[in-house]
């Protein structure tokens, strides 16, 4: 089942079988998972049919086209994006039955436990303990976790945890799924630059966590998150963007509708940065061609460090062509969003939250590291760390 | 929709250029021929558009050409940027063609034929730092009698003019064909920062020139915005090479004990070459691509490549002299002739500047 003529018609079958219309939400999610069009390059069982990645968009533009609800991919991007293909490349067939389906319909969220206040761009330092309960089997974790998005709504999270600190620290790292119900998991907002509290710390105390639970084996941890991490960088750059569809929009936008804002100085800036703006777009197109053509380039590491770079400078801008309004912001409420909408609110938070787009999601510094490393082919720095145990490193 | 990408005929395309220029266009002798008094390499060009064909990438078959498009000439230029090859390939096969593919009438048609055949090499004598759109200069016509007359004057910054069998000069708004051989042409070269793109200055004593339009603003428009659009894939080709030369050289230079190419420092920088190597590939594709469609989009897309692309090819020109250290400042090392055309390349058919105003204008963002 390869073809894309015959997985149209098995679309437009399943949509008169199920008439969007006429079909609660969750229903016609859940039958759309079990007849293998939920993500078709999965198994067939488990949300897809085995086929190509690249015929998922067959079946999108079908059901778009009909009008069918989505399983609202942002709201449960997270789980979608980085605990489903670790669930499936590393989890026991009871595992994969346990937790994808729930996930894809958005019936459960899912959360990522991977940073730690010590741990962030050198993620495998990580410290919070997982030890093993001999009488029962089961492993009780302590630690704390940050910049953990949707904690407060999470179901379920993937975790990595320390269970072996006599190894080098990328070998004693165990990875499992939490449960986010449990007694000893504590979430508390974490209130940002923008006064909002996107993500949170969470605190995990005696946390008990069946083995069942475990992804991978013991102290193949870091191996499975590499999966994790993977996916997460590869998730952006999909979409077409339209032209000024960027944080570049709204400042065109200002600049068209307020000509008493403009200086020479500021258009100079503003063309350069609609030019580059322009060619991120259309990097992103490029990508998203090779993509369905099937032949991935690297481009998609670097995707993210453009845009991070280009949000923070346009944002910039914006504040400063405001002028007088450019002093004010439009709300500290401290708030618990569900999402974060990075262009929904004003110029001055769309400047102080676009900060953490060089930090959120691997810094631009690490990123630059992996970009030259793994497309330039150029040779990592002398590390010191890496068979020292790891409770014998600086800390 | 935009086709982003490079097809498998373009890419086989790449390959039978780029193995040709391994082989007959080595750094070294490049550099050589830069200091002699023939730039441009006339066996290099006689298997590029005899051998090959590819003088005649934008004439119509029926016309005397590939009939292909400048997808495929753009691809062409990635290569001879690579390579910083001496040919006259984007004066004659694309600037001097469009100016002809602009104009009717046999002169134009059997012209249009010879520069496809790659037998006669053509130049627009239009300055090279003229942007799309700028004003330019012509020369004084004369009436003598027959369908072309005579010209009098004196035109500058002209590129490959040294070399070209034809020069297509507008004078009393028309633009008139011009045999570089005959009497009453002088043809002046000039010391040029890029050795590999000669300019030279034309004088017109009473030259007979035969008439090739009466519109001359509108052929060299049309030549000038191809030349702006596929330039941009020229200097990708720099770009290109400086980077791919760069990391390298910092895998094998060795300092402190370990390669240099393994600080952080200058990882980064290379890295961040990169991503805009990167952009400047979807920009010149996107602008070869309009070109080769006719797209709305085509003076957009053209200011957008050349408002990205020269500031790029002269980055990574400059990255490279400096991370390669003392020997990016010999003259035996090529990296020299890369910063030479990056930098001759950001003044040639409008600056980035140039551009970004052009392009204010295309996207309603004006200047106060």
């Amino acid at each position: 089942m390869t073809d894309a003529t015959e997985l149209r018609l098995r679309t437009e079958e399943f949509l008169a079988a199920h008439p969007p219309a006429s079909t609660d939400r969750g229903d016609f999610l859940k039958a759309r998972f079990d007849a293998g069009l939920a993500w078709v390059h999965y198994p067939e069982g488990l949300g897809g049919l085995g086929a190509p990645r690249s015929l998922q968009a067959v079946v999108d533009a079908e059901l778009e086209a009909a009008g069918a609800p989505d399983n609202d991919p942002r709201r449960i991007g997270i789980g979608l994006g980085m605990a489903a293909p670790t669930v499936l490349g590393f989890g026991t067939e009871e595992q994969k039955r346990r937790f994808l389906r729930p996930l894809w319909t958005g019936e459960e969220v899912w959360c990522q436990l991977f940073s730690e206040p010590g741990a962030g761009s050198d993620l495998a330092a990580l410290g919070t303990r997982a030890v093993r309960d001999e009488a029962s089997g089961d492993w009780i974790v302590n630690g704390q976790k940050v910049w953990t998005s949707s904690a407060h709504s999470a179901r379920w999270a993937i975790l990595i945890a320390r269970t072996d600190p006599e190894q080098p620290k990328h070998r004693g790292i165990t990875y499992f799924v939490c449960d986010m119900t449990d007694p000893g998991v504590d979430v508390r907002p974490l209130r940002q630059i923008t006064g909002e509290a996107e993500f949170n710390e969470v605190f995990l105390t005696d946390v008990r966590i069946p083995d069942a639970h475990r992804l991978g084996a013991v102290g193949e941890g870091w191996k499975v998150a590499q999966t994790t991490l993977m996916n997460e960088r590869v998730s952006i750059g999909g979409m077409r963007i339209p032209r000024e569809g960027g944080m570049i929009g709204p400042v065109a936008k200002a600049w068209r509708e307020r000509p008493e804002l403009r200086t020479h100085d500021l258009h100079q800036r503003l063309m350069k940065l609609w030019v580059d703006a322009e060619v991120a777009r259309l990097t992103g197109e490029r990508l998203r061609q090779q993509l369905v053509a099937g032949q991935p380039g690297p481009e998609g590491s670097g995707m993210k460090l453009g845009f991070a770079r280009l949000n923070q400078e346009i944002s910039g801008l914006e504040v400063e062509l405001l002028g007088e309004e450019g002093l004010l912001y439009d709300d500290w409420t401290m708030r618990r969003p569900e999402l974060v909408d990075f262009t929904g609110r004003e110029a001055g938070y769309r400047y102080l939250r676009s900060k953490g787009n060089s930090i959120e999601g691997g810094t631009s510094e690490v990123l630059l590291n992996i970009v030259a490393e793994r497309v330039l082919g150029l040779p990592s720095e002398p590390r010191t760390d890496k068979d020292v145990a790891w409770k014998d490193l600086a800390r | 929709m935009t086709d982003l990408l490079y097809s498998e005929e373009e890419e086989a395309l790449r390959s039978a250029v780029r193995d040709l220029l391994t082989d007959r266009c080595d750094a070294a002798a490049v550099l050589a021929r830069a200091e002699t008094d023939t730039p441009h390499d006339r066996e290099l060009w006689k298997a590029l558009a005899e051998g090959m064909g590819l003088a005649g990438l934008l004439v119509p078959e029926e016309l005397g050409g590939q009939g292909a498009t400048h997808r495929e000439a753009a691809v062409v230029l990635e290569e001879l940027g690579r390579a910083v090859a001496p040919t006259p390939y984007l004066t004659s096969a694309v600037v001097a063609t469009e100016a002809l593919l602009a104009c009717e009438g046999p002169e134009a048609t059997e012209l249009l034929a010879a520069l496809a055949a790659g037998r006669t090499v053509g130049a627009l004598a239009v300055s090279l730092a003229t942007a799309p759109g700028a004003p330019f200069n012509g020369v004084r016509h004369e009436e003598v009698g027959d369908q072309g007359g005579a010209l009098h004057g004196e035109l500058t910054g002209i590129a490959d003019a040294v070399g070209a069998d034809v020069l297509l000069v507008p004078a009393g708004g028309g633009l008139f064909a011009v045999h570089t051989a005959q009497d009453g042409v002088t043809v002046t070269p000039r010391t040029s920062l890029d050795l590999t793109r000669p300019l030279a200055t034309v004088t017109f004593e009473g030259a007979r020139a035969r008439a090739l339009t009466q519109d001359a603003d509108a052929a060299v428009r049309r030549a000038l915005r191809a030349g702006a659009a596929l330039l941009a894939s020229e200097q990708l080709g720099v770009a290109e090479w400086c980077l791919t030369e760069t990391v390298r050289y910092t895998k094998e230079r060795h300092q402190f004990n370990r390669p240099v190419g393994s600080f952080q420092a200058l990882k980064h920088r290379l890295a961040q070459l990169w991503l805009e190597v990167v952009g400047t590939r979807a920009a010149a594709r996107a602008a070869a691509d309009a070109l080769a469609t006719g797209s709305a989009d085509t003076d957009l897309t053209s200011a957008l490549a050349q408002a990205y692309a020269s500031p790029v090819a002269v980055r990574a020109a400059e990255e490279a002299v400096q991370l390669h250290g003392g020997i990016g400042m010999t003259w035996e090392h090529p990296v020299h002739l890369y910063l030479k055309r990056a930098k001759a390349d950001s003044i040639a058919y409008g600056t980035a500047g140039a551009h970004r105003e052009a392009l204010a204008g295309l996207v309603e963002l004006p200047a106060p």
